[in-house]
């Protein structure tokens, strides 16, 4: 990789003119540069275990309810989980609306559901379709907020209408259209600003002044500000209750090692001002062995916990319910996806992560485990909700189902 | 009947993540259940190869082999289609209404069939070398196999139509072809058009020989 130092640097310096120049170059003369959105950069070549490694499609269709891998689940004494809805493809992100319906937006289904509650029988709507990859979901004052690969939108008053939806009304459209890390998480924050990110278009590269991280508007699309930056990829964000400052999990660079980066768990405390070191620092302590030369990783923000190499960690939610114990009063659930840029999987689970009066990371401890057996996934987490009642729903996008976790019932 | 499946047919539903073989329950009232599905499955399937050839085998330009593409990967294109995830008029129409046990029957059935024999024609020396060097730089071996005979949602490369690569590669590289996941479009942002056509010269070329 030390021989494509120098092209990258120019790749930094220049646009997308002198980059393509150069890749072309590089290619006449012999093997080419990776592109920057390539996760093969990084990849060592002539490595049998390495070259098994791919990323994981889930299936477009999801599996029957007696297919579910519920039995397998363990979770603390106490703690139930059971089948909450099946059949919903491609679940991913959940939000909750005032009258109990539970919204679901995913990457490869290209639809917005709504499931609502039925006497006990779960129904799943469509409520938006023919979208691209509408996984960022927000609900403020009855509105639903859709974020796709490049556009934000809006529904008004969609509880009301769940069975002749209006079509989404686009607010925001500013936005990079790069696949790569370009699907949304969306969130509205204590300021009643829509938080979003903007991912770094590749594994490893120079990210533009438009990528690599979280941005904010109002609510009717205006205003944007960059909030922090220095980010690769993030699909999970949620405010502390009290502090109300902005934590979100962060998923690092593959094809450096099995081993490291660790994926992150990080909290912005100057908002406008935070860089979270991408793609100099992983992290908070590993210089990036092209581009962190000359650079410190005491430049950027640590992060609160190292959350496991490429476990993939996704939705998270600050539980604020009554159902579970005290001792899960504030603490986070963080969903881990589970790894594919490892020979042994790790991930395929839900941790609890619990604070400190401070804020920072006391414990991290396993939650929800056994969808990883024998180096295999029979599920994967994704997104985290808390119900009014206090119980917790998780989604798994591999099955397109959402499970429902309960305690002392 | 249906050829014996070449590919491992699909099972959803928890510990998918290695493609295992199907076995069929309560063996003796199936055999006859099995035998009306397949007949059955051979009819919706005979339309598709008007356009797609003889057992899957194209011979119309553009338009790509079916036969022993992994099952996986037919089931995601099938559904793109139905759910006009890819708009192709021809093809929204040819699977529309289809119901999902359908879709995953027609793709293990394609998947079952033979891959095409290895052109007649060598192809162009230097093309050939300047693709070898190109799948080499780029890696596709690594999610596509080393034999580019693919696995899960990675398609056959090997022995596939080289004006259908040529112009699958372009959409996937202009976004014209989003793709299920973004894969395809991160690893073609720096591959020329040049590049394309080597690339599809190489891949059309080489014998798609069963998988290991």
């Amino acid at each position: 990789m030390l021989a494509f130092t120098t092209r990258r640097n120019l790749l930094a310096a220049g646009g997308v003119a002198g980059f393509i120049l150069v890749a072309s170059i590089a290619v006449a003369q012999q093997a080419a540069p990776l592109p920057p959105g390539s996760p093969l950069i990084g990849r060592p070549e002539n490595n049998p275990a390495a070259a098994k490694l791919a990323p994981i499609a889930p299936l477009p269709i999801p599996a029957a309810a007696d297919k579910l891998p519920v039995a397998k689940l363990k979770l603390p004494k106490g703690f139930k989980i059971e089948v909450w809805a099946s059949g919903v493809p491609n679940a991913r992100t959940m939000r909750l609306g005032d009258k109990g319906t539970i919204f679901v937006g995913g990457r490869f289904a290209g639809k917005v559901f709504a499931v609502v509650d039925n006497n006990g029988k779960r129904e799943v709507k469509t409520i938006a379709e023919g979208l691209h990859r509408p996984n960022g979901l927000a609900l403020h004052n009855g509105t639903l907020y859709i974020a796709e690969l490049a556009k934000i939108s809006k529904i008004d008053n969609i509880e009301a209408n769940l069975n002749n939806p209006p079509k989404p009304v686009v607010i925001y459209d500013d936005l990079p259209k790069d696949e790569a890390h370009g699907w949304k998480y969306l969130g509205v924050g204590p300021d009643n600003k829509l938080y979003f990110q903007v991912g770094a278009p590749c594994n490893i590269c120079m990210p533009s002044e438009a990528h690599a991280q979280i941005r904010r508007i109002n609510l009717d699309g205006s205003g944007m500000e960059v909030v922090a930056r220095g980010i690769r990829q993030i699909v999970g964000f949620d405010w502390h209750p009290v502090s109300k400052q902005l934590y979100f999990s962060e998923n690092s660079r593959d094809w450096l090692s099995e081993d490291v980066p660790e994926d992150k768990l990080n909290r912005v405390t100057q908002p406008g001002k935070d860089n979270f070191g991408f793609p100099f620092c992983h992290q908070g302590n590993l210089a990036d062995s092209e581009f962190g030369w000359g650079r410190s990783c005491d430049e950027f923000v640590k992060p609160l916990a190292l959350m496991g190499p490429h476990s993939a960690v996704l939705g998270m939610r600050f539980y604020t319910g009554s159902m579970f114990p005290a001792e899960y009063r504030g603490a986070i659930f963080l969903a881990r996806h589970g790894s594919w840029n490892r020979s042994q999987k790790i991930g395929g689970d839900v941790v609890v992560v619990k604070l400190n009066a401070d804020g920072t990371v006391k414990s991290v401890a396993p939650f929800i485990t056994g969808f990883l057996e024998n180096n295999s996934y029979l599920g994967r987490p994704v997104d985290v909700q808390v119900l009014k009642d206090g119980s917790m729903l998780l989604s798994d996008d591999y099955n397109g189902a959402i499970y429902r976790i309960t305690y002392g019932r | 009947m249906a050829a014996e499946p070449k590919q491992e047919a699909i099972e959803i539903g928890g510990g998918r993540d290695r493609p295992r073989l199907f076995l069929p329950l309560g063996v003796i009232a199936a055999f006859a259940l099995l035998a009306g599905a397949a007949a059955a499955i051979e009819e919706k399937v005979a339309p598709c190869f008007s356009c797609h050839g003889e057992r899957g085998v194209s011979q119309v330009p553009e338009t790509p082999t079916l036969a022993g593409q992994p099952a996986y990967f037919l089931l995601i294109e099938i559904f793109q289609f139905r759910e006009r995830l890819r708009q192709i008029p021809i093809m929204n129409e040819a699977v529309k209404g289809l119901s999902n046990d359908e879709m995953k029957a027609m793709a293990d059935y394609l998947a079952g069939l033979a891959p095409p024999r290895p052109l007649a024609d060598g192809g162009d020396r230097t093309r050939l070398e300047r693709g070898r060097a190109l799948v080499a730089a780029h890696h596709c071996g690594f999610c596509h196999n080393p034999d580019f005979s693919g696995r899960e949602q990675m398609p056959r490369l090997a022995g596939q139509r080289e004006d259908y690569l040529r112009k699958a590669l372009r959409d996937y590289k202009s976004g014209a072809r989003p793709g299920y996941d973004p894969m395809m479009a991160m690893v073609l942002y720096p591959v020329s058009e040049t590049d394309i056509d080597d690339l599809a010269h190489l891949l059309a070329h080489l014998p798609a020989s069963d998988r290991p």
